[in-house]
């Protein structure tokens, strides 16, 4: 077994590659595998995997790339990751992904597909439409053919035909996975001072630039790790992160969240590796149909999800209360439609249901939070002077 | 206006049948008739009316809200309540409108919905507002109809088929029980049927711009035009006639060779024949036109006149297939075509009407129009060689406004053109 140290440098090295090196040497060990993009939030990787390709995470130049030709194509009041992404495209970050799917999310997300077949970039460009209406036989036989159109994409390419036994075996490592990422975050809920949130971040984010199997050692490690009593506890209040599920701030800033005197016990980063509750049904004849049943009754709420039998807010409020959070920040990508149309949302039920919350705005590309620290550490302060009033009040 | 004193046959009908539609909203308690919110893309109009339900179109309300000076106000009220600054302005306009007593264009209060129908089509956005608007209208039913977007630039059987089924399987069966009236498919068929020859005569009057001058403006003058089709009277017989009768009075100018009508009177002489992408600003909309008219620019194609439905490639309602084709017609709306399409589409309209030039208007607060918007302005200009012009505004909120930058940006714009064709005639002689 490796040290945490260790383990943690390989995370946070292969997640901020950005010429996702690892996969492409994947890539090359052997003939006819594929590598496919996927933008944030959520795809079932499981397909990919059981057609023999890796799904490799997309989630912008962050603070590392400089962007020169992204602003030619996005005017200045979109959000910031299109442009990365572009910038990291064009600078043939990405030469080695045979094709890219676009998980319908935002109108942006929705209209960077189309530049990206505009400009021919891979050998196919997807753009994933999930479901709104979430009967099994409607809504779930619309998904079933979305994922089959993507496989038909990748069996063009390595011709590789997806059975049902590849398919329910890949739908089991992915549920080992998440249960391991949620044993992670429950650990954290009670230890928050055995692993950092940003400790957190870049394990999770390695699992979407390796391969699941990788990942999955890794998670075994790190369990065993953190169920040893390590670090030392801080006098830090505990907060749930929302609202930053596409466009990523910055290492420097998730960090400093944690700085200002905020253990963070859930947050909404890497939402897409955490999308799906549970386990999804992996002893079916049908895979398919559990992967999309799995969406439609087993999702976490995200702002790109109609709520309407199930509001957000609520859901939201269960997880300060399940998780013992404090109050929550709601951070969000500078014009990030979905998370910043959610805001008043969240806000005003919170406003009745005594949830404590601040919120800010950040860019991916932005490494001066000075400010930011200081807002996040009065709110820490003041939860901290007034504890003993009740924070959360729902029923 | 000039030419108010001598207002156009057409221009009363609309004016009737609008005030009849917010008329009967006004009485919608006293005659019982359900009350449905939707938007313009992808709008069921057809469907609404098989229910004899009122239909309001919250967009609809923010334009008119801006052209009356009302937005600023509605936008400070949602701000002052957690609503982003950077988001869609038509939202908060809309929201800040409701906060302030939901009094309407026309003075009267509108409604309270009773179904809130997300035909949700070609903007996320659309998503979110109604998940607001549920929150403040909890005994609202909410119907989703979720529209596939074509992202491979077509429209494939299994995203027809997940349509109809949406539709017989929740639209209409909640629809029945909310109105009490039962789905009548010969009633949605015979008003598919005046969809149909509606669509036909829109088509007929914007395709009258391949005539120099072009006897109308399709973006400025569009935007009225479109009104009755796209705000509940399609499938009507009035909307048929309106039609009709505005096309003659187009091919009466047409005859005596007479260009456009603007707020400043007849446009005299047609210089620059431009293409717009992008929404109108409506806080400015007359300071916005007049630019273009001192300029002598009419605008022959525009593609915000196909939000609610493209019909020049010939699509058409069609009577004998309802559903399908009411799911055909929401997958069809301008937005909801891929950004290749968008450009062949635009490409098709700069070539067919001749036109000198391309230009964007890219509004701050709109993703569905504005993310995109550069990439398509490129390869224009690179595939036909036409000059492009970007100017930036927003829908509703007057801050966004800026008209000297606007100004002067174009100027500089129409000088290109003029330089253009100073070069272009020297080569021709
Ligand atoms: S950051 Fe927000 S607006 Fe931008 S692409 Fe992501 S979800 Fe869309
Ligand atoms: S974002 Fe654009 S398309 Fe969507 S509601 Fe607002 S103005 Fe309309």
């Amino acid at each position: 077994m490796k040290t945490l140290e260790e383990i943690l440098k390989f995370c946070e090295d292969v997640s901020f590659d950005l010429n996702f090196t690892h996969a492409k040497k994947w890539k090359e060990e052997k003939e006819g595998r594929v590598i496919v993009g996927y933008m944030p939030i959520y795809f079932p990787r499981e397909i990919i995997h059981a057609a023999g390709g890796m799904a490799v995470g997309i989630f912008g130049g962050g603070d590392r790339k400089q962007i020169i030709k992204g602003d030619a194509y996005y005017q200045s009041y979109i959000c910031h990751i299109p442009r990365s992404i572009m910038e990291l495209v064009l600078d043939k970050h990405t030469a080695h992904f045979d094709g890219y799917i676009f998980p319908s999310i935002c109108d942006v997300i929705r209209n960077l597909s189309g530049i990206f077949k505009q400009q021919n970039i891979g050998k196919f460009v997807k753009y994933m439409d999930f479901p709104q209406n979430f009967l099994p036989q409607i809504g779930g036989v619309f998904y079933q053919q979305e994922m089959e159109h993507v496989l038909k994409y990748i069996k063009e390419i390595n011709g590789v035909e997806v059975t049902t036994e590849r398919l329910n075996h890949s739908i089991e490592l992915y549920n080992k996975n998440r249960k391991m990422i949620d044993f992670i975050y429950k650990i954290r809920q009670d230890f928050p001072w055995r692993l950092s949130i940003v400790d957190v971040y870049h394990i999770v984010r390695a699992g979407t630039v390796i391969t699941v199997e990788e990942h999955n050692d890794i998670l075994e490690q790190v369990c065993e790790h953190i169920k040893k009593d390590i670090g030392t506890p801080q006098d830090k209040v505990k907060v749930i992160i929302s609202g930053a599920f596409c466009e990523q701030p910055s290492v420097g800033l998730i960090k400093a969240v944690e700085e200002a005197g905020c253990y963070v016990v859930d947050d909404d980063y890497m939402l897409g590796s955490r999308m799906i509750l549970g386990d999804i049904d992996s002893k079916t004849n049908n895979p398919l149909e559990a992967i999309s049943n799995s969406y439609i009754k087993q999702s976490q709420f995200s702002s790109s999800i109609y709520d309407v039998h199930d509001p957000k807010e609520f859901r939201l409020a269960k997880i300060v209360k399940d998780r013992g959070a404090d109050g929550v920040i709601f951070a969000s990508a500078s014009f990030c439609d979905p998370s910043l149309l959610d805001a008043p949302i969240f806000q005003n039920a919170f406003n009745k249901l005594g949830i404590r919350y601040i919120a800010f705005q950040f860019s991916e590309n932005i490494n001066q939070y000075k400010v930011i620290k200081e807002q996040v550490g009065a709110f820490s302060d003041s939860i901290k002077l007034w504890e003993d009033e009740p924070v959360v009040a729902i029923s | 206006m000039a030419q108010e004193a001598q207002k156009e046959r057409s221009m009363i009908l609309q004016k009737e049948m609008i005030e009849g539609l917010f008329n009967d909203l006004g009485k919608a308690k006293e005659t019982g008739k359900k009350v449905c919110y939707t938007f313009v893309p992808g709008n069921l109009s057809e469907l609404i009316r098989t229910f004899d339900m009122l239909p309001v179109y919250p967009e609809i309300n923010a334009l008119q809200s801006a052209m009356r000076k009302k937005s600023a106000s509605y936008i400070k009220e949602a701000e002052r309540h957690a609503h982003s600054e950077d988001v869609c302005t038509y939202v908060k306009c809309d929201v800040g409108m409701m906060m302030k007593g939901n009094i309407g264009p026309t003075g009267e209060k509108i409604p309270e919905p009773d179904i809130l129908l997300l035909s949700y089509t070609g903007c996320f956005t659309f998503l979110k507002w109604f998940e607001t608007l549920k929150r403040e209208y909890p005994n609202a039913k909410v119907i989703m109809v979720h529209t596939p977007y074509q992202e491979n630039a077509k429209i494939t059987p299994e995203m027809t088929q997940y349509m109809v089924k949406q539709f017989k399987e929740e639209v209409i069966p909640q629809m029945e029980a909310v109105t009490g009236i039962k789905y009548d498919e010969e009633k949605l068929k015979r008003i598919l049927a005046l969809s149909k020859e509606a669509e036909d005569w829109i088509t007929k009057i914007f395709d009258t711009t391949k005539h120099k001058p072009s006897p109308i403006d399709a973006y400025f003058a569009g935007v009225y035009y479109i009104g009755p089709i796209n705000i509940g009277f399609r499938g009507t017989q009035e909307a048929v006639d309106y039609y009709k009768e505005l096309y003659k009075e187009i091919m009466e100018r047409v005859r005596l060779g007479l260009g456009p009508i603007t707020p400043e009177g007849e446009m005299k002489e047609e210089k620059y024949r431009l293409v717009v992408e992008g929404p109108p600003n409506w806080t400015s909309f007359r300071e916005f036109w007049k630019i273009f008219y001192d300029m002598g620019a009419v605008i022959v194609a525009s593609s915000y006149t196909k939000v609610g439905g493209v019909y020049d490639m010939g699509w058409r309602h069609d009577p004998s297939r309802p559903l399908e084709s009411l799911s055909e017609y929401c997958m069809n709306c301008y937005t909801n075509l891929n950004i290749p399409q968008r450009i062949d589409l635009l490409s098709k309209c700069i070539t067919d009407y001749k036109a000198d030039g391309y230009v964007t208007n890219s509004i701050k607060s709109c993703n569905s129009f504005s993310a995109g918007q550069l990439g398509m302005m490129r390869e224009i200009e690179d595939r036909l060689e036409v000059p492009v012009g970007f100017i930036e505004s927003d829908l509703v909120d007057p801050r966004y406004f800026s008209y000297s930058n606007i100004k002067n940006r174009l100027e500089s714009y129409f000088q290109m053109l003029e330089q253009r064709r100073i070069i272009h005639e020297s080569e021709t002689v």
